[in-house]
């Protein structure tokens, strides 16, 4: 079991930016330990489910022929509470990206409302760390994360 | 349209500030980024990803750190440290940095000892600077 905290892509326009949604329930056991008579989602749970948002918008830019792993959150403000029955929005944008690695940027929206801008950077970890061996077969986007695409249209860039 | 040093420097500090997470007064023209700022390999890309929005240029990576370009060539590192050949390329593409003192002990992650904030303002000034 992969632990997913994005429901499904909305958006994906190939290697520029993507929206997934995200659908906060009460039956996510978790949320009734933080807080005990105040659930709120864990904010480092927010940051994974924008690293999942960025990350396979970046790998989806080299047709997934890379190992994409998160490598540093470079800014993560929270301006709201995310709370069950809530659903959020996270954009993903990206900055930058090189062979080696890449930089987004990227918000959680509920409605209108901005609930956390947080930017990250990836490694492409085939083209760092020389002298480590990967397994061969791609452990980051597995058959699980295409679930995640599904019913979305990839535009191509121009 | 040509940039002072000074402001160059200024820019550098913004972009290290926002990238590492330090102090702007931690940012001497001497400053090493490992060593003194606590960069990361990581953090390399970053830098040059900032600083390519900051002064609006494309950096070719192994332009400004050179060095950092051995890191994924397995014919130049072995075990965490650099080989004679990679010593030897390193001496090539760095020809204005001393490394008598890394070469006792050539570890990658010491290479970034090599890099300061200054060296990091001189590439600049040759790409955007006022002569």
């Amino acid at each position: 079991m992969r632990w997913f905290w994005i429901d499904k892509f909305v958006e994906f326009h190939s290697g520029e930016s993507a929206v997934a949604v995200k659908n906060v329930t009460l039956a996510e056991e978790h949320l009734h330990d933080h807080f005990p008579g105040f659930p709120v989602m864990p904010e480092c749970l927010l940051i994974e489910g924008m690293a999942q948002t960025a990350g396979i918008l970046v790998g989806e830019a080299k047709k997934f022929q890379e190992k994409v792993i998160l490598a540093k959150i470079k800014k993560c403000v929270f301006f709201d509470y995310v709370k069950p029955g809530d659903t959020i929005r996270l954009h993903a944008k990206i900055e930058s990206i090189a062979p080696e690695a890449a930089s987004t940027s990227g918000k959680i929206t509920r409605d209108d409302k901005l609930i956390a801008e947080i930017d990250l950077m990836f490694s492409h970890i085939d083209q760092n760390l020389a002298g480590k061996e990967f397994p061969e077969e791609n452990f980051v986007f597995t058959e699980t994360f295409k679930l995640l695409m599904r019913g979305v249209v990839v535009s191509e860039q121009n | 349209m040509a940039i002072s040093r000074d402001e160059i420097f200024q820019r550098v500090q913004e972009v290290l500030v926002d990238a590492l997470g330090v102090d702007d007064d931690q940012i001497t023209i001497e400053a090493t980024l490992m060593g003194d700022l606590g960069a990361e390999s990581i953090d390399f890309l970053d830098i040059v990803f900032r600083l390519e929005k900051a002064f609006g240029i494309k950096i070719p990576r192994e332009e400004l750190f050179p060095a950092e370009n051995l890191m994924t060539n397995p014919q130049f590192v072995n075990n965490g440290k650099l080989t004679e050949a990679g010593l030897k390329e390193l001496r090539t593409k760095m020809p204005h940095t001393d490394i008598t003192k890394f070469e006792k002990n050539p570890d990658i992650n010491k290479l970034g000892d090599l890099f300061t904030v200054g060296a990091i303002v001189n590439y600049l000034q040759t790409k955007v600077g006022s002569s």
